[in-house]
């Protein structure tokens, strides 16, 4: 199935920004009708080699050739032409416009003056069928689920005439079902004679579908392997650079007094749907609890609620006994629960403070960081210097925007923040989502840390895999209540996914 | 030194040629009009520069167009756009005359501050009107802010004619002289051009404003909402009452600008048939400044001093002194779009790169 000669080929490409070699003299050859992953952990120069190939950036060395020929792509529309398309991770979509409008948009068909939406409509529902994509061209985009939205991206490239489909990230958006009907897609698309770049550092995906791997180690290939003739082990090795176990090191929880208890915590929507019914749980010192369920199931509202960024209907929140329920945001965090969120960029982060103003998001108010009213930027300096180095956080300075730093580094510059904030409660809220190995794993190990230190930690994942391996006792929320309540060494994936489903009950906290 | 060359590089270079390409825009406009641009911009510089007095009614002219500048510059900092400061101007304006008028008695060094911290507060408290709507009810600021202009202009009016008006005139008394925040002497130094202490205030405001945002608890809390509400609740910031305080320190710049006009400049205040138009220039003085308070002063020195030279240009090569705005308008396009700005640097720079490798 594989041609003898490549569809692409990328020559010796370099790239330098200000600082650091982003591309160090990468190559790589797509056959076609493969599937080539690119590995690498967050930062490697992934990203930057698949813009300078879609032709957002220009490489400093080297060469691009599609066909054999050398071409020259200075800007995304003369890689379109080339029949390169890319699935971006942050989709870029109109939100209220039709999934018809969103594809056409930037070449649109015109009848006379006015609009061809018809011809378009359905050469989109042609594509969509042809490559099982299932996709609505009359939805408002938002009007469907994230997955569909991410369909939508694909079928922009393939009405685009796209032969080489770039995919960045893009499973760390979607549900486990979701990623496996995306999986799906794309052996479709390499069978009909489509390429596939795929970025990503999900290792259990790569071998699930690729055919080739390159490894890309800061800005260096590492190597380029059959997915047939390698291992997880091996891949995750290569890309982060030394050994890597997947198991959690982890001794047996030793958990002490309840010190966070929820009792009947009831939510309603301003639309009028009831997102919280009844929630009961307790968590006790030096215990991880994890939530897990099928997103959309009142996570967000649950974590919400338990930091007072939004007030319950009904029901009490007591910490060490003391009712808490319905005081500030504030009030909860002094009284000791501190929050890793789930969207780092939107609650996170304040993206256009520096590094230092960031790590003191939370205790900028408090002495030594203020004094009198007045910012003490000697202390914000050493704070910040003093996290950076502890929690290894990759920056150029205290002083560069959180804008411009990995994924992987915001999040560790977050959990930096929470847990030197020394808590009685943490809660994680989806604290690995979008990082890749090196840095799950030192999530994992701050996360178990905080447990030996006596910390109740509350770990809020739609990852199985994580639930299961950090978590000491589950909890199942389905629907906003707690469907099931079960320990880790004596349930399994399937069991767990039933009560997610919320076919099946069981342990102290159901209900029905 | 590497840190001067950034600052250059980085930040004055653009606004600067950006100054310069909206002037050429503006000769291109006299030169399609039939005059003289080269006669019209010397008469303009030789309006602004050329005696004394003139050089001081420039300053006069600048001086509360740096405070509106603030006004609007201090709002977008925390995200909001306070088109309002038309109608805080006019309430600061109005306070101060009624505290001018009224209050009888004090000596000079009370009473002319007292009547200008009136006026900022009353600016202020209008601005917080908008920012209360916008943190309670969401209620989008733009919408309320224009709404009150018009409320702010209708409610002056009535405020002069029914409490302060000088018999048979559409304009109020003159007020009590210890209200005065003139400056005598310097006028007298300065051809008898209208001199006052608000020229000063200004740009202490304007180092009030750099203190309070980037070196202050609050100054944090303001810049945080504005740039990330979400971030900032989270981290437990009250958001909606960092709103309501924003509009208020946004409005009391701009209630500054009103007051000191009436105790500098007019000493009275006149029935108003429609409103100043201070208020909106200060939005074109803070995109000029890039809502930086430094950035400010310099914006309304230049947009002041085109204003005012504008005369100049009309007497001395005939073209309309309307065409100004032209020029002004160009230079804020110009700002506002640092990648034209830099496309036509970029000659430079790429030559600058080349020297360096050799």
């Amino acid at each position: 199935m594989i041609a003898a000669n490549p569809i692409v080929e990328l020559k010796s490409i370099t790239k330098r920004f200000p600082g650091v070699v982003a591309n160090d003299s990468i190559s790589l050859k797509l056959h076609k009708g493969e599937i080539h992953a690119l590995l690498g952990e967050n930062g490697a120069g992934k990203s930057t080699l698949m813009n300078i190939l879609f032709g957002l950036y220009q490489p400093d060395e080297g060469s691009i050739e599609i066909d054999g020929k050398p071409v020259n792509i200075d800007n995304p529309n003369k890689a379109i032409e080339y029949g390169i398309g890319m699935v971006h991770q942050h989709f870029k979509l109109v939100q209220p416009f039709t999934v018809t409008e969103n594809i056409i948009l930037g070449m649109e068909p015109k009848k006379g003056l006015s609009l061809d939406q018809k011809t378009a409509a359905n050469k989109i529902k042609e594509l969509s069928e042809q490559y099982g994509l299932k996709v609505d061209p009359n939805a408002k985009i938002q009007n469907i689920s994230v997955g569909m939205q991410q369909r939508v991206e694909i079928l922009k490239t393939l009405y685009r005439g796209a032969q080489i489909l770039i995919f960045d990230e893009p499973t760390a958006v979607l549900t486990p079902q979701e990623i496996t009907e995306l999986m799906e897609i794309m052996r479709r698309l390499v069978a009909e004679g489509k390429s596939i770049i795929l970025i990503t550092h999900k290792l259990k995906e790569i071998m699930h579908i690729s055919d080739t791997v390159t490894i890309i180690r800061r800005g260096k290939v590492i190597d380029t392997v059959k997915t047939s003739e390698s291992n997880p082990n091996l891949l995750a090795e290569k890309m982060v650079g030394r050994n890597v176990t997947f198991k959690v090191d982890k001794q047996p929880a030793a958990p002490g007094e309840t010190v966070l208890s929820l009792n009947d915590i009831r939510l309603m929507r301003k639309d009028g749907v009831s997102v919280l019914n009844g929630l009961n749980f307790d968590i006790k010192a030096g215990e991880i609890l994890g939530v897990a369920g099928v997103d959309g199931n009142g996570q967000t509202e649950l974590i919400e609620v338990i930091t007072g960024l939004r007030k319950a209907d009904q029901g009490s929140i007591k910490i060490h006994g003391k009712e808490i329920a319905g005081s500030t945001p504030r009030a909860f965090a002094e009284s000791g629960i501190a929050h890793i969120p789930e969207d780092r960029h939107k609650h996170g982060l304040v993206l256009d403070f520096s590094m230092s103003e960031n790590l003191v998001l939370e205790t900028y108010y408090k002495e030594p960081f203020s004094k009198r009213g007045f910012l003490n930027f000697d202390t914000i300096k050493k704070q910040a210097q003093r996290l950076i180095e502890e929690f290894d956080i990759r920056t150029p300075g205290i002083g560069t925007l959180a804008r411009s730093l990995s994924g992987g580094n915001q999040q560790k510059a977050i959990i930096a923040r929470e847990i030197d904030k020394n808590p009685d409660v943490l809660i994680a809220a989806q604290p690995t989502r979008g990082l890749d190995v090196g840095a799950i794993e030192f999530v994992q190990k701050q996360l178990i840390a905080q447990r030996d230190q006596g910390k109740a930690v509350l770990l809020i994942s739609f990852e199985l895999d994580e639930i299961m391996n950090v978590a000491d006792r589950i909890i199942v929320i389905y629907e906003g209540k707690i469907v099931g309540e079960v320990l880790p060494e004596h349930t399994n994936d399937q069991e767990l996914g039933l009560m997610m489903a919320g076919s099946l009950a069981v342990g102290g906290h159901g209900h029905e | 030194m590497n840190k001067i060359v950034k600052i250059f590089s980085g930040s004055i270079i653009v606004p600067l040629t950006a100054i310069v390409m909206g002037l050429l825009v503006g000769a291109l406009i006299m030169l399609l009009g039939g005059y003289d641009p080269l006669l019209a911009y010397q008469s303009l510089f030789s309006q602004v520069f050329g005696n004394l007095y003139d050089l001081g009614e420039t300053f006069r002219e600048i001086t509360p167009l740096v405070l509106t500048g603030l006004a609007v510059a201090f709002a977008f900092r925390a995200g909001l756009f306070n088109i309002g400061g038309e109608g805080q101007f006019i309430i600061g304006m109005t306070a101060a005359t009624f505290v001018g008028i009224k209050i009888t008695g004090l000596p000079m060094i009370i009473h002319a501050p007292l009547a200008l911290i009136v006026g900022g507060i009353c600016g202020g408290l209008w601005a917080a009107i908008a920012g209360y709507f916008k943190a309670k009810r969401g209620v989008n600021e733009v919408i309320t802010t224009i709404m009150l202009n018009w409320t702010a202009l209708y409610l002056a009016n009535y405020i002069v004619r029914h409490f302060l008006l000088l018999k048979g005139q559409q304009r109020s008394e003159n007020l009590q002289d210890s209200a005065s925040i003139s400056i005598q002497w310097l006028s007298e130094l300065l051809g008898n051009a209208r001199m006052h202490w608000g020229t000063l205030i200004a740009v202490l405001a304007a180092v009030f404003f750099y203190i309070l945002l980037w070196k202050t608890k609050q100054g944090f809390e303001l810049r945080a909402v504005g740039l990330n509400p979400h971030a900032a609740e989270y981290a437990g910031m009250n958001v909606g009452r960092n709103i309501i305080k924003s509009m208020f320190i946004s409005g009391m710049f701009a209630g500054l600008a009103g007051a000191v006009q009436i105790l500098g400049v007019f000493h009275y205040q006149s029935v108003m048939s429609g409103t100043p138009g201070i208020g909106f220039d200060g939005i074109a003085v803070a995109l000029i400044g890039m809502n930086h308070p430094f950035g400010v002063l310099l914006g309304g020195f230049l947009f002041g001093s085109l204003t005012y030279g504008s005369a100049g240009m009309s007497f001395g090569a005939g073209v309309p002194p309307e065409l100004i705005r032209i020029v002004i308008g160009s230079i804020i396009f110009f700002i506002a779009t640092p990648g034209i700005v830099r496309y036509v640097l970029k000659p430079l720079y790429a030559k600058r790169k080349k020297e360096k490798v050799l």
